[in-house]
């Protein structure tokens, strides 16, 4: 049986899910059958920690039409569809960053125009590690050229995202992708089989053997030697990715297919038989029909490639030689390939040989669940008394902005391409992005937030804090939250304490996401980022959407005016704990994370959406992370012009200038500002330097250039010397 | 015939990217009329302003531009082009027109080897060209560009050539790419073939930051208008 052993471990299978197997079978499955399931019932595929976790998010609301259990989730947003997700490229884009990255973008991409949206817009949530490390350097440097050398030529604008860094990142980077489509409410497509009888269509790149085993690589911790693990990295062509988009909204437009999948992960076995399964019929598949890039491939290899560039169609009938004309057109592949049948079996024929045989339903939806033994994580409420001394203001103002924290993401943003399509209303850098929806005086703000500080602290408030941050960064531009996409990126989860950690974060979400009546709609989880035993923080990445009434008149930095008043909206608490002040001035990491009161947060959201919509302030920022003085300074460098403050506190003077209390914005406008939460007038938009009293003493006062030049330069001078 | 609508033909090639944006502006906010004209055909079909857009056209993978010159549009608008039809070429368009021959010189890759995207401020040159009627010489005006392969380059005598009959239509204030004498923008000795890096078609609408690039479909609109 050593023999045995060796194959379930090269499957990364366990000996109980082997028995399974066989018990579903009623007999030993061969080798490719063997292959079906190991990928199938993979962590990334089936779910099979996270599965029953999961359900407890909510999944209703009154924007949705879409949730979770598809290519993509769905909303409605001036009457258009939103098809939006956040999926994680992390563990290729540690092992060869360019193309893991690129590949990415490729997937997500795909996930959203298989469901017959247009990709408007692409968001990416990038943490590595510290970037006085040259690997670390050389991992980023990839990871932003593939997202840049994928999604600019595909057309598709990268609008927004964010990044940062903490030693955990070293060995497991994280790159989390979102996609946002726009699609008709009443053609959205599905991964549908339909009936018994109609034909299988193979479009796009030829199968090559790259990707063989992506999903289970995806599945496990990296040892040591990760170089050997290249050949699991898909190659991406972002040329053909581009013609396989516009021939398939081509089809989807003149109604020639019934059903669709991307073949993502575990590529033709996972997209046939998941499409198969939600219509409860079979299906049969001739590999010898698929378009191979390799000579002396077998069914093994063909059915587990994850080659990129591929869709599976189902035709509607009699169409196939009208969908081929279409993918012949823009000089694609298409290639009738299989046909769903009565019954429940998924075959796979190899020139007239069945390969293989299985029910659908055991590959698709019955995979094993596991209730994994967790530990509920033990919260940092480490809080000292030494943080809050007075010292430099000035000093710690500079150093917090030139940071790699806060620092001017303007060198990665302008490497991609997010002006095409003409529909970025708020370019990158200002806070949320917006886009209009040609046509229409609606648009829509797209955000995509996450903080693996908070994470590594308390992961229940992190997810809750994360959630609050992304509602008020739309809420900012008077933007309603319509519906989120998340992904949750953990360690090994058959460890309790990781799984600890899962359980955690959802259960602040769930708490989140009930509260502000904001769905779900999808995404996925990545566990396993952990190298040599050491996992990376956990980290939500939630990625939302709002709706804003009109695009015309949003908050923006330009709209701001000498004189106008600078206000404090909402509350200021105690919170320095994890905060950038600490980490960066202070040199402490962790310590407990700000403290929320989601109702004071949903009173504060309410009235900026208010106010906005009403025109009554010229631009709003939120203030985490980073405090008060920091994220002004930051809006100050937009708006191009100095400002004097008059700061009046009680308490510790860093609570207010440093910390990081959520529930907070700060508000540009003319005259007076009332609103239903605490508003402090704290100075005027004046000249060209930042000054600040505090309790009558002058505490800041510098040039706004000068703090601007190193706040832009620190990528640059990383990167471009 | 002052007030007919003039038609624009915009080229799709496999790869670009820009096509619907070109389109959407023609149509919607310089109010003319537009067609798509694809890669594989030779019909201009009635066109009497051809615009080669932006994007990455085959997929840019051997040098950008270099496959699409051999297309049978281009044959067309070749054709079109030496009868004294007026031909824009923007990004890649002004990639493929350097490739074809169209217009004089190369675009090397820029010069800190990354790609591109933000405003820049332009200077208008010539004011006298088809395209620039609308605008003033001497004038500053504000576009975006986006690209990786937008660094000008010619060889003396053709610079001094080119300079010398004021083929430079657009000069970046700022040089973002390494371009030879700042240049942005082009024209052909004859006057009705020009390539421009910037995009007009991203500042033609208020909301997007620029309509700067909106006089330059007037301005071919109008010149077409009264000839």
């Amino acid at each position: 049986m050593k023999n045995l052993e060796k194959l379930l471990e090269e499957h990364n299978l366990t000996r109980e899910e082997y028995e399974r197997i066989k018990s579903i079978l009623g007999r030993e499955p061969n080798l490719v059958e063997l292959g079906l399931f190991s990928v199938m019932w993979s962590e990334h595929c089936s779910y099979k920690s996270s599965r029953i976790h999961l359900k407890k998010l909510p999944t209703r609301g009154k924007y949705l039409i879409q949730g979770p259990g598809e290519n993509a989730g769905v909303v409605e947003a001036a009457g258009k569809a939103v098809v939006f997700k956040v999926e994680s490229h992390n563990h290729p884009s540690f092992v060869e960053p360019y193309q893991g990255a690129a590949t990415g973008v490729g997937g997500i991409l795909r996930d959203v125009f298989t469901m017959g949206a247009r990709p408007v817009a692409l968001l990416d949530s990038l943490h590595f590690g510290p970037l006085e490390r040259p690997s670390n350097r050389a991992i980023m440097e990839g990871v932003v050229s593939g997202i840049a050398g994928y999604g600019n030529p595909v057309g598709v604008p990268t609008v927004g995202g964010e990044v940062d860094f903490e030693e955990e990142f070293s060995h497991n980077p994280l790159v989390n992708v979102m996609c946002v489509g726009i699609a008709e409410k009443e053609k959205i497509f599905y991964a549908r089989a339909g009936k018994p009888g109609l034909s299988l269509i193979y479009a796009g790149a030829p199968t090559g053997r790259d990707g063989i085993h992506g999903a289970t690589m995806a599945s496990a911790e990296f040892g040591e030697e990760t170089e050997h693990k290249k050949v699991n990295v898909q190659v991406g062509d972002p040329f053909r990715e581009k013609l396989l988009l516009e021939a398939t909204l081509e089809v989807m437009e003149r109604d020639l297919i019934v059903g669709i999948q991307d073949m993502g992960a575990a590529g033709l076995t996972s997209s046939s038989s998941e499409m198969a399964s939600k219509s409860g019929v079979g299906v049969d598949l001739y590999l010898d029909r698929v378009p191979l890039r390799e000579e002396g491939m077998t069914p093994y290899e063909i059915l587990l490639s994850e080659s990129q560039e591929r869709m599976l169609m189902v035709a509607r009938e009699g169409k196939e030689e009208e969908i081929k004309a279409v993918f012949d057109k823009w000089g694609i592949d298409a290639v009738v390939v299989g046909k769903t049948t009565e019954g429940d079996r998924f075959r796979a024929f190899w020139h007239g040989e069945m390969v293989a045989d299985v029910p659908v339903k055991s590959l698709a939806s019955d995979a094993p669940a596991y209730e994994r033994p967790y530990k509920k994580p033990n919260p940092d409420e480490t809080w000292k008394e030494s943080w809050t001394r007075e010292r430099d203001w000035e000093d710690a103002l500079k150093r917090i902005l030139s940071s790699p924290h806060m620092a001017s993401r303007r060198w990665i943003y302008q490497q991609y391409d997010h002006m095409v399509q003409t529909n970025t209303v708020l370019l990158p850098g200002a806070g949320a992005a917006v886009l209009k929806i040609k046509g229409q005086k609606e648009g829509i703000a797209l955000t995509i937030d996450a903080n693996p500080g908070w994470g590594r602290a308390n992961p229940e408030g992190a997810a809750v804090l994360t959630v609050a941050e992304a509602f008020r960064n739309l809420a900012c531009l008077g933007a309603e939250p319509l519906g989120i996409t998340n992904c949750l990126n953990f360690g090994n989860p058959e460890k309790p304490d990781i799984m600890g950690q899962f359980v955690a974060t959802v259960e602040g979400m769930k708490r989140a996401l009930e509260f502000f009546e904001v769905p779900v709609t999808g995404g996925n989880v990545s566990f396993y980022n952990e190298t040599q035993g050491k996992a990376i923080p956990p980290t939500v990445t939630i990625g939302a959407v709002g709706l804003v009434e009109d695009y015309m008149v949003i908050p923006r930095p330009g709209r701001v005016e000498e004189g106008m008043g600078i206000f404090l909206l909402g509350w200021t608490g105690r919170d320095l704990g994890s905060s950038l002040y600490l980490k960066v001035v202070l040199g402490e990491e962790g310590g407990r994370p700000p403290e929320i009161n989601l109702e004071r947060e949903r009173l504060l959201q309410r009235e900026l959406i208010h106010l906005a919509r009403e025109g009554r302030f010229a631009y709003a920022v939120d203030l985490s992370p980073g405090g008060l003085l920091p994220n002004l300074a930051e809006a100050l460098f937009h708006i191009g012009m100095g400002a004097e403050l008059s700061i009046e506190t009680e308490d510790e003077e860093v609570y207010f200038l440093f910390g990081e209390s959520p529930s907070r914005a700060l508000v540009f406008a003319s005259g007076d500002l009332e609103a239903e939460v605490p508003v402090k007038k704290i100075g005027l938009v004046k000249g060209e330097r930042l000054t600040a009293y505090v309790n009558g003493r002058k505490k800041i006062d510098l040039p706004l250039e000068e703090l601007k030049k190193d706040w832009e330069n620190f990528f640059p001078s990383l990167f471009d010397r | 015939m002052g007030n007919r609508k003039v038609r624009f033909g915009v080229v799709v090639f496999p790869g670009t990217n820009c096509d619907r944006d070109t389109y959407h502006v023609i149509q919607d906010v310089a109010g003319e009329e537009v067609v798509y004209l694809w890669h594989g055909e030779r019909d201009l079909k009635g066109s009497r302003v051809v615009v080669l857009p932006g994007g990455f056209s085959y997929g840019d993978y051997l040098r950008s531009g270099a496959i699409a010159r051999f297309s049978p549009i281009m044959e067309a608008v070749r054709e079109f082009a030496e009868e004294g039809g007026l031909v824009l070429g923007i990004c890649n368009g002004f990639q493929i027109l350097l490739e074809a021959g169209l217009l004089p010189g190369a675009m090397l890759r820029n010069r800190g080897l990354r790609f591109i995207c933000r405003f820049e401020d332009l200077v208008v040159e010539n004011d006298e060209t088809p395209f620039t009627l609308l605008y003033q010489r001497g004038e500053r005006i504000r576009m975006p560009i986006a690209h990786i392969d937008g660094n000008y380059f010619a060889e003396p005598r053709a610079l001094a050539e080119l300079e010398g009959r004021r083929g430079v239509v657009f000069r970046y204030l700022k040089n973002p790419n390494g371009s030879l004498n700042d240049i942005a923008g082009i024209i052909n000795p004859r006057g009705n073939v020009m390539g421009l890096m910037p995009h007009p078609e991203r500042a033609s609408e208020a909301e997007l930051g620029s309509t700067d690039g909106l006089r330059m479909f007037l301005s071919a609109a109008r010149y077409v208008r009264e000839s």
